[in-house]
């Protein structure tokens, strides 16, 4: 099999990315050009000695609209690393941040702190969330007799009900009028309304999280023929494995926090990508990232833009063309469930 | 002072049992050792024990190290297991299997594999036969090429103790003998092998020495001849059984009486 070097791969899906999210911005009610993008750019960067457009214009695509679209780049690059890391380290081809109950766990967490009044301290809360729930998943599917992918979506099905039940009654006791409007839109997923703060905040998340995952890439290669034979050829399995899966809970919390729950990115990029790249995670994490980037930025443009001037939570559109491909999956690897 | 692998007073415990319980055991570099032993005996359990990859207590020494408190990636460097099944749902080609065998000689930072780690691959797959199989998804070959490609890992692993678990199961009888008449080569070339086997008389032609588990014990250890009697078959496996001679070289032939 010949497969495109690293490089290759990675440089044109680089450049995907910053088209994408150059058109993205130039998508919505105001007519931009994407020569002035990268104009308003150059200014902010202080590259251009003054600002090339007006000042209504520039703030719709400076504090409006960029901000929402690295965003969702940065949602989808940490949704799919979540996926494709989960995917190896329980070697379950089904295993995804939102199938395992951890996307719910962080809503649960971060409703209930922002409910509280700490609407600051929300990223935690997801974070807490997300890592309870996946404390529950895993001691679950213990419980059911052991890994098997479907003992672990199974118990991931039934954290996620509990905990979006719980939401639903946190926001049912306390939240009122337009609020309640806001908190379910941002359940359903989406990025609506996201600021400079925010996106520079999941951007720091994915960089502190992603930079050890993606170094670790070699001993996620070791798990493909289990725990033994990775211990057997060197690794420890034991921490790497803590170390992994609580740098997704706290990746899963943040970006949840920002984007909400958006279901099937971290399921279905990774197999994207597995397709061209094949399973070494040195090639198969970045590649994957830069999809999922990529990906999100359309969806998200695609939520904003359908049915202008109302927004469609982005969440819908990511199930719609998810649960479709994760049925593919399922029948697929019929004979491991 | 014998080189290579001296096991003593080793001990495995689960849920309150001893699967291994207090056995010695010595693996010479040189010779091929063959664990042999009835299911359940605790063969897979002591081989997994010896590498440190489930909790034991005891000593097991290697030449001078002792492989219990030696690091586990400086372990994986000079020794390497083969597991009696291995299964993937990665999209890994066989030459991806066998370089993982690489793993425990690269650094973090490595984006690739180094001219070694390919060099030292493309001489394992051409050591099991395998060379025109490179390319190939995993998924697709069958049992015994799978079988022959993990070998093919553990080679590159450049072991000095190389362990194996029922290494010929998938085979059929040409690359049976082709496989342990392998192993015997690695072995004179400067390797301890311990492979457990389930085919007594496979078992008997290419060992030089064999160990007997019953039930979590050494119930004999020593040269085919001395192993392979009447008398323990029925003991430990519970048959009745005639040892024949090979006409050529007089090895032992294990031949069994039918119940009834």
């Amino acid at each position: 099999m010949n497969r495109p070097t690293l490089a290759t791969l990675v440089l044109s899906l680089l450049a995907l990315l910053l088209v994408s999210m150059v058109l993205a911005v130039t998508f919505g009610p105001a007519d931009i050009a994407p020569l002035e993008v990268w104009q308003v750019i150059g200014w902010h960067l202080g590259l251009l000695p003054e600002s090339p457009v007006g000042r209504l214009r520039d703030a719709i695509i400076w504090e409006l609209r960029l901000p929402r679209v690295l965003a969702a780049a940065v949602v989808g690059a940490g949704l799919a690393l979540c996926g494709a890391v989960m995917q190896a380290l329980t070697r379950n081809p089904l295993a995804d941040p939102y199938l395992l109950g951890l996307s719910s766990g962080a809503s649960l967490g971060a409703v209930g702190f922002l409910l509280a009044g700490a609407s600051l301290l929300m990223p935690l809360g997801a974070f807490l969330g997300a890592g309870a729930a996946m404390a529950l998943t895993l001691l679950i599917t213990q419980l059911l007799g052991g890994a098997t992918p479907s003992r672990a979506i199974l118990a991931g099905i039934s954290v996620s009900a509990l905990a979006a039940a719980a939401t639903s009654f946190l926001i049912f006791w306390s939240a009122t009028g337009d609020s309640y409007r806001e908190i379910l839109s941002w359940l359903m997923g989406s990025l609506s309304g996201v600021v400079w703060p925010e996106a520079l905040l999941v951007l720091a998340a994915l960089l502190l999280a992603g930079l050890p995952v993606l170094l670790s890439g070699r001993s996620l290669d070791a798990f493909a023929f289990g725990d033994t034979a990775a211990a057997a050829l060197g690794v420890d399995v034991t921490r790497l494995r803590w170390w992994l899966l609580g740098g997704t809970a706290l990746l899963t919390g943040v970006l949840v926090s920002i984007g909400g729950a958006i279901g099937f990115v971290g399921l279905i990029v990774p197999h994207m990508a597995r397709l061209a790249t094949g399973s070494r995670h040195r090639t198969l994490l970045p590649v994957a990232m830069l999809l999922g980037a990529s990906f999100m930025v359309w969806t998200d443009t695609a939520a904003r833009s359908l049915f202008e001037p109302r927004e469609l939570p982005v969440g819908i559109i990511t199930a719609l063309l998810g649960a479709p491909i994760f049925l593919l999956v399922l029948l697929r690897y019929r004979r491991v469930t | 002072m014998s080189a290579g692998l001296v096991v003593s007073g080793l001990s495995v415990q689960l849920g309150g049992r001893a699967i291994v319980d207090a056995i010695e055991v010595a693996a010479p570099t040189g010779s091929v050792t063959g664990l042999i032993g009835p299911n359940g005996a605790g063969k897979s359990t002591l081989m997994r024990a010896i590498l440190g990859l489930v909790a034991a207590t005891g000593s097991v020494r290697f030449d001078e190290a002792d492989l219990l408190t030696l690091p586990r990636r400086m372990r994986a460097q000079f020794t390497a297991f083969v597991e009696q099944s291995s299964d993937t749902d990665a999209r890994l080609t066989a030459r991806e299997v066998v370089l993982l065998g690489r793993i425990p000689f690269q650094s973090i930072w490595d984006a690739t594999p180094s001219a070694e780690d390919l060099a030292q691959a493309e001489a394992a797959m051409a050591a099991v036969d395998m060379t025109a199989f490179a390319g190939r998804l995993y998924q697709t070959l069958s049992g015994g090429e799978q079988q022959r490609i993990q070998i093919a890992r553990a080679l590159a692993q450049q072991p000095r103790l190389l362990l194996l678990d029922e290494p010929t199961s998938h085979l059929d009888v040409h690359a049976q003998l082709a496989m342990l008449d392998l192993l015997r080569r690695r072995a004179r070339a400067g390797a301890a092998v311990l492979v457990a086997l389930h085919d007594l008389n496979l078992a008997a032609s290419f060992c030089d020495s064999l160990v007997l588990l019953h039930a979590g014990q050494v119930a004999a250890a020593g040269p085919p001849d001395a192993v392979l009697t009447p008398a323990l078959f029925r003991q430990v496996y519970g048959v009745e059984a005639t040892i024949l001679r090979h006409p050529g070289d007089g090895r032992p032939l294990i031949a069994y009486d039918l119940p009834g």
